[in-house]
């Protein structure tokens, strides 16, 4: 019980910073979709590191590296760094530029007027739509899943200690449908109220939560274990290299190491982080977030890599609950103490709220400015835009939390993987839209119609949402990546180039 | 000189760097508790960022925001 009335108050304590933001709400629509580009470096930081880091920071990583050993962090951490920080540096600046200029509140107005055809929007707005929802459902199940991990009964050497609420449920455990219903109250309250300036502030709190439960659980378990040096002895050699296991189960293949450098590149073209980079105030508040971001990725991802490296020497690789489950038993088993199991719960929920409101969000600004507005005949007022954006968003976190109860019991942690791969194949879109004056039309449309056909392809031959790999190890994001562009070049130049007028606007 | 080509080389030399095959096998720890293989990346990390604050001072886009504060005439999107 003590672990749950800790997660409670977490979750209190971020209402009622985000409510405070709403006092700061100007009532209108460009400070409900983008704050009026007033958010400065260091909440932009966390708001952009928070929401790029979805619940796979510190649940993922941790399994993963369980799993595989210490590639994991090469893997997916060391290369963000890298490449998000370029991302935020070539395409994030240069789109909060133009979406400052021209009052852009989604990538879609950009692209339909970069690329002169508003049917574009039509193509490409399913599309993300249909990359951005798996995201959403991942976070309803998984804080599920996590609740009903730490509130469930447990077996024990010394016998069976009964679940939180043991009136409630078989197992005692709060039911995934209460833990959705709360997570997505809370998240809804606070969108609703502030919209992304609300956002902004919550990720804010959510990140440093997040950040500091991790340092906190690396701390503890490694002196739980007799330190650090016990800590990695205990632990099986297999996962203290790369080296790839004969069946392939731990371990990293060569070419999925190099090809998995194109998967970070979707940050690019997440939807929802285009919005929060057009919350920056200046091209200035960038700065912090290029730089400080790698070091933001090495605090989260190093203790987590290093956690699933030692819980290898505590757990059996078939461990009941699965790989996603190694964080939150390792600390229950090595700490124990409901506080401390509560504060680790609270940043896994932190990770896992601050990319859900960003991505309710950007839904709902999404089918209110790229459907609604785009088509209406008339002019709206600002309240009454605001209206439609609040209702979209209601919409939006009803459906979603329906459809995540109907899929509970499904896997669809593995759809994350190709959301990530669909958004990084689409890059060279937008790379293209910024920095490429003879970038047509008819090179968006091949690029866009090319990298999902791939996509649906790829999608089907690994089984519609399972690890898949093309020839010896490479990732098919990668093979997206170059059809993508390849369709985009061929198509721009045998097309016209765009009109002067569009030239002189964007270049 | 344009100092583009300089940061284009350096980041093209850290994708090569992130491929560290001499790492691959090694199972030495740093400090008696870092697998080397993780030690190297959590250093590259810190070079990541070293290298963009280097960018940032060197090729920050001084221009783009004058840019983009001039002509708010121009304001098309949804939100005003």
């Amino acid at each position: 019980m003590t672990t749950v009335i800790v997660i409670a108050i977490y979750l209190g304590l971020l209402l009622a910073l985000a409510l405070f933001s709403k006092t700061l709400f100007r009532g209108t629509s460009k400070d409900y979709f983008v704050a009026s580009h007033s958010i400065g470096p260091f909440m932009l930081l966390m708001s952009v590191f928070g929401t790029t880091m979805t619940a796979f920071a510190l649940v993922g990583s941790t399994g993963k590296a369980f799993e595989r050993g210490i590639g994991t962090y090469g893997l997916m951490a060391s290369s963000s760094g890298l490449i998000h920080a370029a991302c935020f540096f070539l395409i994030g600046i240069k789109l909060w530029a133009i979406g400052k200029r021209y009052g852009y509140v989604t990538q879609i107005q950009y692209f339909r007027a970069r690329f002169e055809s508003k049917a574009f929007g039509y193509l490409l707005f399913p599309i993300l739509v249909l990359l951005v929802i798996p995201y959403l459902l991942i976070g309803i199940i998984g804080a599920g899943k996590t609740i009903v991990g730490v509130t469930g009964a447990k077996i024990t050497p010394k016998g069976t200690i009964p679940g939180v609420f043991p009136e409630w449920t078989d197992n005692g455990a709060i039911p995934p449908w209460f833990t959705g219903l709360v997570i997505s109250a809370v998240v809804l309250t606070y969108i609703f109220a502030g919209g992304s300036r609300a956002a902004a502030w919550a990720n804010t709190f959510q990140t440093l939560v997040f950040m500091a439960m991790g340092v906190l659980a690396f701390y503890l378990i490694s002196d739980r274990l007799g330190g650090l040096g016990a800590a990695i002895e205990q632990a099986k050699d297999t996962h203290k290299v790369r080296t790839l296991s004969e069946g392939g189960e731990v371990g990293t293949a060569k070419w999925t190491f190099f090809t998995y450098l194109f998967i970070p590149l979707s940050v690019g073209m997440f939807p929802h982080l285009f919005q929060h980079w057009l919350t920056a105030r200046s091209a200035k508040s960038f700065k912090l977030t290029v730089i400080a971001h790698p070091i933001c990725i090495m605090i989260v991802w190093v203790p987590c890599v290093l956690i699933g490296v030692w819980a290898t020497g505590i757990f059996p690789p078939d461990v009941p609950g699965g790989s996603g489950a190694i964080l939150a038993k390792t600390v229950g088993k090595l700490v124990g103490n409901p506080v401390i199991v509560g504060l680790v719960t609270a940043g896994i929920l932190a990770a896992i709220m601050s990319s859900l409101d960003s991505q309710f969000l950007c839904l709902g600004t999404m089918f209110t400015n790229d459907i609604v507005l785009h088509r209406a005949k008339k002019e709206y007022t600002d309240k009454q835009i605001l209206f439609m954006a609040r209702a979209f968003i209601v919409a939006i976190v009803v459906l979603t939390y329906v459809v995540a109860l109907l899929l509970y019991e499904k896997s669809v942690f593995d759809l994350a993987t190709w959301c990530f791969s669909g958004f990084a194949a689409l890059t060279p879109l937008v790379i293209a839209a910024l920095y490429w004056k003879r970038a047509t039309k008819v090179g968006a449309y091949s690029c866009v119609i090319s990298v999902f056909i791939s996509w649906l392809v790829f999608f089907a031959m690994s089984g519609f949402g399972g690890e898949y790999f093309v020839f010896d190890g490479v990732v098919p994001a990668a093979i997206m990546w170059v059809i993508g562009a390849a369709a985009m070049v061929i198509g721009s130049l045998v097309s016209q180039p765009p009109s002067e007028k569009t030239l002189a606007k964007f270049f | 000189m344009s100092k583009k080509g300089p940061v284009i080389l350096v980041f093209i030399v850290l994708l090569l760097l992130h491929q560290d095959c001499w790492n691959w096998d090694n199972a030495s720890l740093v400090f008696g508790f870092m697998p080397i293989g993780l030690f190297y990346h959590a250093c590259y990390s810190l070079v990541a960022a070293l290298f963009w604050g280097v960018v940032m001072k060197v090729a920050w886009p001084e221009e783009l925001e004058e840019w983009a504060a001039r002509g708010s005439d121009d304001t098309e999107g949804g939100a005003q």
